[in-house]
């Protein structure tokens, strides 16, 4: 009898979970920073619970959270973008290769750059039924061996300093320039993802693609919006990375690819699709930010990070495939 | 061919060949495809063809041949294995620390065992899909993660190194012969062994089973799990041959050397006329598409094209495989329904 009433109140714990995942994880991020403050006095002695930290984290979390707007999106059709990490990579290698011409040709240049590989991505995950996994695994080696060549030439790199001030530099002290390009960004996902007509397509196709076909809905169409839209969040991504490091190199963004992945898992997007939302990624890339520097301050390695983000998604898939099955 | 059953009446025989076409149209034309690439390659040099032009080939090819095999055997059962690729790096890595200062018996049990040890892990990523109903795509695209991590954290730069004699197995100085690397031997002996067991014994044709309708697999009496377990379990351990291949053919341990071949191999297995919906198809076809994909690079750095562009008209050709492949599922699905 005593097992009835601790099942029902698992049973809750993980509709609560489900259904309200951004009170959650809201909890988890301000313990992790409170953890992270308490492991860094330990250390050395200095606080990491301040506003100057607080804004870095911002101010860092933004090009996680553009990756993985567009990883959100495309999960949210029951897919996944693997070249998210180089499209970002091309893209602030285009910034720098065409800085010297001044930083609004660059910054388009790149955008198209990003655009022009999401629409391939979406060209063969939408009208040739390839794989997402596949096809963007694919786009990603061939744009790297791309960009392989064209480093190889001459040219004078340089990223723009408007480009370096939006990537790294902050105003009223405490408020990260690159805000200015997440915060509207966000905003126009989430009201979209709610209130479109395009964003409710895009759970329709991640929920039953073959209902959604059936009722009108022209699903290649859909997935080539949202994976076109994937590689421009991701250039936009590159851009501010490029900004921050001020110079490009062929591997500036491939760390970024498992987070990018697990910040939306984490948030309580369903890998399934036509489940969760942009919100909950917003946190999921913020827990993560706070998680790399609580990592980088017990001087952890590429390695460990690694295996940690991969069973952080292994745990979190297996929880939330539990959790939803369990409520219907 | 020689699989014909000696009991046939002459007489049969000529329906018997056309059936074989019938079925097997995709791998002869992997196999025609095949030939006629190395005729075009051997076409480009005057010089005699040796034992040395097998051997290039041969450590060129091997690792995913021996990827395709084990990508084969995941996507015949109805699932997908991502993490080939960075258990072939994990394998490398650790084979490279362990040998570097063994004799050749020593690293010869090293590669028993290693392969042993990743037949393990491979069981445990099965076991992991089948315990936690998460999608197979997703829990590999994790394993291929936390493997990789793992590869990095043995060796973060390259380095190790196998014994001088070991690195032969896959060079053509060994096992009396001069043309064939006892490594080709080893893949022709692995899949024979396992083509013996899954198309005549009940635990392979269980793969086929369970691949083609689960449902009805499971109705039939399969013990569905175990058979997805065990194509996993196969998987990790030709995974961990190419990587062994990897580390005899460099003589190093890298621990990235394996990330090209996730995706490699998923093209080898397409191309050599499985089916990603799973259920159909066999060993012998990926085989030959693994030694396609590798002779077209080949060609191409021959004929004078930069390295990296070569890189990236393979990958190229790969993506424009997995894209017919997908078309061909398509119309598939048309014509069924």
């Amino acid at each position: 009898m005593t097992a009835v009433p601790e099942s029902a109140r698992r049973r809750d714990l993980r509709r609560a979970l489900v259904d309200n995942p951004a009170v959650v994880l809201t909890l988890v991020f301000v313990g992790l920073f409170v953890v992270t403050d308490i492991v860094n006095r330990a250390q050395s002695g200095q606080a990491f619970l301040t506003p100057k930290q607080v804004s870095t984290t911002f101010l860092y979390a933004a090009v996680l959270g553009l990756l993985s707007a567009g990883q959100t999106l495309v999960m949210l059709t029951g897919g996944v973008d693997l070249s998210v990490a180089t499209t970002a990579t091309a893209s602030a290698f285009f910034v720098s290769r065409y800085g010297t011409e001044g930083s609004a040709k660059a910054i388009v240049i790149a955008l198209g750059v990003g655009l022009a590989i999401g629409v391939v991505n979406g060209i063969g995950v939408g009208i040739f039924r390839v794989n997402a996994l596949i096809m963007t695994l694919g786009i990603s080696v061939i744009t790297l061996g791309i960009l392989t060549v064209e480093a190889q030439k001459q040219f004078t790199s340089l990223v723009p300093n408007d480009v370096v001030t939006l990537g790294s530099g902050r105003f009223l002290t405490y408020v990260p320039y690159d805000l200015l390009v997440w915060a509207p960004v966000s905003a126009l996902i989430i009201l979209g993802l709610r209130y479109s007509g395009l964003g409710r397509v895009i759970y329709a196709v991640g929920d039953n693609p073959v209902a959604a076909r059936l009722a009108g809905v022209r699903v290649w169409q859909v997935l080539l919006v949202v994976y076109g839209l994937s590689g421009l969040l991701s250039a936009a991504a590159g851009i501010l990375l490029v900004g921050f490091n001020n110079a490009a190199d062929l591997g500036i963004a491939s760390p970024f690819l498992l987070p990018s992945v697990a910040a939306v898992v984490i948030g309580g997007t369903s890998i399934f699709g036509g489940l969760g939302g942009y919100a909950g990624t917003i946190l999921g890339a913020l827990i993560l930010t706070v998680l790399d520097s609580l990592l980088t301050i017990l001087n952890a390695s590429q390695a460990v990070r690694q295996i940690l983000y991969g069973l952080i998604i292994l745990a979190l898939a297996a929880i939330y495939a539990r959790a939803t099955a369990q409520s219907d | 061919m020689s699989s014909a059953p000696a009991t046939v009446a002459p007489l049969r025989r000529a329906p018997e060949l056309r059936r074989l076409v019938r079925r097997h149209g995709w791998t002869i034309g992997v196999y025609l495809l095949l030939f006629a690439l190395i005729l075009y390659w051997r076409s480009q040099t005057t010089l005699p063809w040796g034992p040395f032009d097998v051997q290039s080939l041969a450590i060129d090819a091997l690792p995913l041949a021996f990827a395709a095999c084990g990508q084969a055997i995941v996507v015949i059962s109805g699932g997908i294995d991502l993490s080939i690729g960075s258990m072939m790096s994990l394998v490398n890595v650790v084979s490279a620390r362990l040998m570097v200062d063994a004799g050749f018996e020593h690293a010869l049990l090293i590669s028993v065992l290693l392969v042993l040890a990743a037949a393990l892990v491979g069981a445990l990523t099965g076991l992991t899909i089948v315990v936690t109903k998460v999608a197979d795509i997703i829990v590999t695209l994790a394993m291929l993660f936390v493997l990789g991590g793992a590869a990095l954290w043995v060796l973060t730069i390259p380095g190790g190194g196998v014994p001088a004699h070991y690195a032969s197995l896959i060079t053509v100085d060994t096992v009396g012969t001069k043309w064939l690397p006892a490594a080709v031997l080893v893949l022709l002996g692995a899949v024979v062994l396992l083509w013996a067991t899954v198309r005549r014994l009940r635990p392979g044709l269980a793969l086929y089973a369970v691949g083609s309708k689960r449902s009805a697999a499971y109705l039939a009496g399969v013990n569905v799990p175990a058979a997805r377990i065990a194509a996993y379990a196969y998987s990790g351990a030709f995974a961990a041959l190419g990587g062994l291949a990897l580390s005899a053919a460099s003589g190093l341990g890298d621990p990235h050397s394996g990330d090209i071949y996730t995706l490699n191999s998923v093209a080898a297995v397409v191309l050599g006329g499985v089916s990603l919906l799973g259920g159909v198809g066999g060993l012998i076809g990926p085989i030959a598409a693994a030694f396609v994909l590798t002779l077209v690079k080949t060609i191409l750095i021959i004929k004078g094209v930069d390295q990296n562009w070569a890189q990236v008209i393979q990958g190229t050709l790969i993506v424009l495989v997995v894209m017919i492949g997908g078309l061909a599922i398509r119309q598939k699905g048309k014509s069924g329904g």
